[in-house]
């Protein structure tokens, strides 16, 4: 049997969120030429959350979504089908800070591709990345510049990252030891 | 989450389930977008080579297809019939087998013969793309149709369809009239009666004589193209009379009195089955199917890629982030 261990639950979430949030526009000095890109699908929603936090009292921080399927370098593994989701992103990311948000930071696969792709769109002055969760086990020199919670994992065990929107609740849990 | 993948090839949409091909429609969707990014490109399918062997003329869908495979990073060569070792004698399979032997993972196929596509997905081991066999099916371009119909209205169940012109001689027509009647929409077929083969009554297809009739009933028509060069001789009097007794002209739409989408596989015959002011009108979907088809096929390219036969091997990246 699995067992499950809730790391953060609705109100930590938050806090967490608002604590990065303060983070992102201390270390960019700002909020200017800022753009928060979600990876799809759990950082788009908390690309949203962030843009709450940091957009406060102040103008609205631009936002993007990307779906880095395509970039994967594992189709064959991604078993026979593929989901493809939706990529937006502001015009111009020519001289601006791109923050990319995603819920949890594993391998390092997904922040690989989501870097190929952006490069594709245009060259940003600087790209930083934000993650609620880091769980260790990177198979790529990819490190955050904004963390929520990091822990350490095996490779059998999962973190479920849950959003509102999608869950219909907020929390993260660990699941050790379950059948996948 | 146990949809089904496409399988190794893609012959026809007979052959497919209206889930399967939803999924095809659903995955389009994303790859409209790339082709209108900077840099109309994503590299899906790196490392893939895909061959497009054309035994018949074709400009729109290979060019689609080249186009679409190109958006995906994949390798492409063209195979065309004239100056080939085809003009030599030898046989399909023999090109096939040639063409894997050098490591090729996909083959778009066009041939006259109806069944071409098939036979050759069962003697190799590279995905197959039918790209028009025969007078049997041409899957991506009623998929394309489709995906219109869907952008237009919104959906495709209880859509009234009237397939109007040469139904007889029309791949294009079969595959729509599969993939509209998998996904529900009520279809109808409309041509000199020469040119009607009675037996898709039996599927539920209505046969409607008369093009006014057709128009009356219809939330779109796909005008299908005269295919001069199928047609020996006899099956219609002359191409004036064509158009005189079944062209798509603006009077006969005006009759209607609301809008009747028109769609168009290409090339037209202007003046023929279509009427230029009908084609360039308002209610006219025919550059925008092209567009979808670049779409289309990149989604089948994808799908096909993603469901071939060693990815059970691969490790599950279900988790990986």
């Amino acid at each position: 049997m699995p067992s499950v261990t809730r790391l953060l639950d609705a109100p930590a979430m938050a806090r967490s969120l608002e604590r990065i949030a303060g983070e992102v526009v201390e270390k960019c000095g700002g909020t200017k030429g800022m753009i928060l890109v979600g990876i799809q699908r759990r950082g788009v929603e908390l690309a949203a959350r962030l843009a709450l936090f940091i957009g406060k009292g102040g103008p609205a921080v631009p936002m993007g979504k990307l779906d880095i399927t395509l970039y994967r370098d594992d189709l064959s593994a991604v078993g026979p089908v593929p989901r493809v989701g939706e990529t937006s992103l502001p015009d111009g990311l020519e001289g601006r800070t791109v923050v990319i948000v995603d819920d949890v930071l594993y391998t390092g696969r997904t922040v690989r591709a989501a870097l190929d792709e952006l490069a594709d769109f245009g060259r940003p002055r600087r790209i930083l990345l934000c993650v609620l969760v880091d769980r260790g086990g990177r198979e790529l020199p990819i490190q955050a510049d904004f963390v929520g919670l990091t822990l350490k994992t095996s490779g059998d065990d999962r973190v479920d990252v849950a959003v509102k929107e999608l869950d219909g609740q907020d929390s993260v849990d660990l699941v050790r030891g379950g059948p996948l | 989450m146990s949809t089904p993948g496409l399988g190794k090839d893609l012959t026809g949409l007979e052959y497919l389930s209206a889930e399967q091909i939803r999924l095809i429609l659903d995955t389009a969707e994303p790859f409209k977008e790339v082709s209108e990014r900077p840099i109309k490109k994503v590299p899906a399918l790196r490392g893939k080579t895909i061959v497009n062997l054309f035994f018949e003329a074709s400009t729109r869908t290979r060019i689609s297809f080249e186009f679409a495979e190109k958006r995906l990073s994949a390798d492409t060569v063209n195979v065309a019939t004239s100056g080939s070792s085809v003009s030599k004698g030898e046989t399909l399979v023999d090109t096939a087998r040639n063409l894997e032997a050098m490591r090729i993972d996909m083959v778009v196929i066009r041939h006259p013969s109806s069944g071409a596509a098939e036979f050759l997905g069962q003697r190799i081991r590279s995905n197959v793309i039918n790209a028009g066999d025969g007078r049997h099916e041409h899957p991506t371009q009623a998929l394309l149709d489709l995906l219109t119909l869907r952008d237009r209205f919104g959906r495709i169940a209880g859509l009234k369809v009237a397939i109007c012109g040469d139904v007889l001689h029309s791949r294009v027509a079969r595959s729509n009239i599969w993939g509209l009647l998998k996904l529900g929409a009520e279809v109808a077929i409309c041509g000199p009666a020469t040119l009607i083969p009675r037996e898709f009554a039996e599927l539920g297809v209505r046969i409607i004589p008369r093009i006014e009739e057709a128009i009356e009933w219809a939330d779109a028509l796909n005008v299908l193209r005269l295919q001069l060069e199928r047609m020996s001789s006899g099956f219609i009097p002359s191409l004036r009379e064509y158009n005189r007794v079944f062209g798509v002209t603006r009077e006969r739409l005006a009759k209607a009195g609301r809008e009747v989408v028109i769609l168009h596989p290409g090339p037209m015959n202007r003046g023929v089955e279509i009427d230029s002011d009908v084609a360039d009108g308002p209610a006219s979907v025919i550059l925008p199917q092209v567009t979808n088809g670049v779409a289309i096929r990149m989604a089948v390219l994808y799908l096909l890629a993603g469901g071939a036969p060693d990815w059970r091997s691969a490790p599950t990246p279900a988790d990986e982030r």
